[in-house]
């Protein structure tokens, strides 16, 4: 069964802009699926539409079968929201707004306490429960609102830009939370800028642009899309030394020790570090230029 | 069923927090405007005034006094609460989970008729210290109050599905329900106007809810208390309703 089928999703607002222009996606159950796309692509309003904060022009919306137009509140009652943007009271208290949530799913106020004690133990907000929102961190906002997400466990969570503007630390922490939940069986739904976010968690990855999906696949599939591949290679000193040309391969010297390497998907690594080393050329370390994904998203959204 | 109800106490229980988290500004301020007017139209000019119909003219004023606290209590708490909920984006909290409109209706409802009589109480303290109030009829005293809180909390939403930004939350409060509320008997009897002026005051719907609510107190009013039911019985379907439509087409919270 899917957790999500969407089939001609179309949206134009009232301003007469276009944001979805006939959106087909199928999102396994038990799958951790990105949506990406630049801004303005019709990801928000992608899941503001199965959400219900977007109403639809036309299509099909489908929650584990559930249609959105035959029976919306049972609909709502598998799903789990995170944001983009902070969307709670600031000046309510953090466990106040986890447990109020709860209620409106229908959750005696017991059951609920319970239930935000563990999401807010687990997702480090336990001594600040008495605090007023507004004096919590960037990151501690953004937890909250994953607390409240799951507070009245829904089988489907989906999260817009969950990790904008946390440190790197707390980014790999909440990266761990979100893995342990998906091996639980939870279907998650991801949207993000940050591209290595993707490729570390997503299973399967659809790219949306102009209101419409142009590439869903799984990822290693995905991947295997990418023509080019460019490295930065930390080098001996070049010293003036001409590179002779190599099939499949474009070498840019950025520096004395610093070469840029773009090579084809056929091309070999080993090709290119044997010519290098005809050269007298000494590979010290590489890295990726930028990631994969990356690459590919960009590459795929610009054609 | 059961899950609604738990809805509908998690949005009264939000809304009530509201209040008393912010009873400084919620509470205090009503009661000291009230007391002010009990000092200076009751004790200092009322003093001067004859009797309207066999009741000093503090006592005639008191339950009008009362009324008006209610009204303005109600219907600020929810537009402002509602207007809050939209700018803050928090009203999405409610938009996103299967809560019924009705549920989310009544639930701000509640918040504004929990103000509108804890102020109504409240004033209604202060005023035994300047009058003796006889209770005529409990049951319609408490059934004017209930009535009017619900109807002007259910205007409140409509204002607040409606606001756009800060100054729409004042706009009808200050220059629709405060005039119609000064002039819809408060103060005098509508039997002290001329005909016609007591024919343009009949049209005020607040003068109903301030003459029954007097009937409860006093025993006395301008006009028949079973016209006045009726019209608060029609005002709470009619903007009920109203509201049941703005939210299903998503006024002012869906795009």
């Amino acid at each position: 069964m899917n957790a999500l089928s969407i089939t001609n999703l179309q949206k134009t607002y009232a301003s007469g802009f276009q944001a979805l222009k006939g959106v087909d996606l199928e999102v396994p159950k038990g799958d951790f699926f990105g949506l990406l796309g630049p801004n303005g692509a019709g990801k928000t309003t992608t899941i503001g539409i199965i959400t219900s904060l977007v109403t639809k022009s036309d299509g099909k919306v489908e929650i584990f079968g559930v249609d959105i137009d035959q029976d919306f509140p049972r609909a709502k009652k598998l799903i789990g929201v995170v944001p983009q943007e902070y969307n709670f009271s600031i000046f309510e208290k953090v466990q106040d707004i986890v447990t109020q949530q709860a209620g409106y799913y229908g959750i005696p106020r017991d059951a609920a306490l319970a239930n935000s004690e563990r999401y807010l133990r687990q997702l480090g907000l336990w001594q600040k429960r008495d605090s007023p929102a507004r004096e919590l961190s960037g990151g501690m906002k953004r937890r909250l609102m994953i607390a409240r997400g799951l507070i009245h466990e829904p089988e489907l969570l989906i999260l817009d830009e969950p990790t904008a503007g946390v440190d790197v630390e707390l980014r790999r922490g909440m990266w761990d939370f979100l893995l342990d939940l998906n091996s639980k069986g939870k279907t998650i739904i991801l949207t993000t800028h940050y591209l290595e976010e993707a490729e570390q968690l997503c299973n399967t990855i659809a790219i949306i642009s102009e209101g419409g999906i142009i590439e869903n696949t799984d990822k290693k599939t995905l991947l295997r899309k990418l023509d080019h591949e460019t490295f930065v290679f930390e080098v001996s000193p070049l010293a003036g030394r001409e590179i002779p040309l190599l099939a499949g391969t474009n070498f840019t010297p950025v520096d004395e020790t610093t070469l840029e390497v773009t090579k084809t998907k056929e091309q070999s690594m080993n090709a290119i570090f044997d010519h290098l080393s005809s050269c007298s050329i000494v590979v010290e370390s590489m890295r990726n230029k930028s990631n994969r994904l990356e690459e590919l998203f960009m590459e795929l959204v610009n054609k | 069923m059961k899950e609604n109800l738990i809805s509908l106490g998690a949005i009264a229980r939000k809304e009530i927090i509201r209040i008393f988290r912010i009873w400084i500004q919620t509470l205090v301020p009503p009661v000291i405007t009230l007391s002010l007017y009990f000092i200076i139209f009751g004790s200092f000019i009322g003093s001067q005034l004859r009797e309207i119909e066999g009741y000093s003219y503090m006592a005639f004023i008191a339950p009008g006094l009362i009324m008006m606290s209610i009204i303005t209590n109600s219907y600020t708490n929810t537009v402002s609460s509602f207007f809050s909920a939209k700018f803050q984006r928090n009203i999405e909290e409610l938009l996103v989970s299967p809560t019924p409109n009705w549920v989310i209706i009544l639930g701000y409802a509640s918040g504004g008729m929990v103000r509108g009589l804890s102020v109504g109480f409240l004033v209604s303290l202060v005023s035994l210290l300047f009058v003796r109030l006889p209770i005529h009829s409990l049951f319609y005293t408490v059934l004017f109050a209930l009535l009017t809180s619900f109807v002007f909390s259910l205007a409140g939403i409509i204002n607040g599905v409606f606001a756009r930004k800060f100054d729409d939350v004042s706009i009808i409060p200050t220059f629709v329900i405060t005039p119609l509320t000064y002039l819809g008997g408060v103060f005098y009897s509508l039997s002290l106007l001329p005909g016609f002026w007591q024919g343009v005051s009949k049209a005020n719907p607040i003068v109903y809810m301030i003459n029954g609510f007097r009937y409860g107190f006093l025993g006395i009013s301008d006009i028949s208390i079973f016209i006045g039911l009726s019209m608060l019985v029609f005002f709470s379907v009619a903007l009920f309703s109203a509201n049941i439509y703005f939210l299903k087409k998503g006024v002012g919270i869906r795009t």
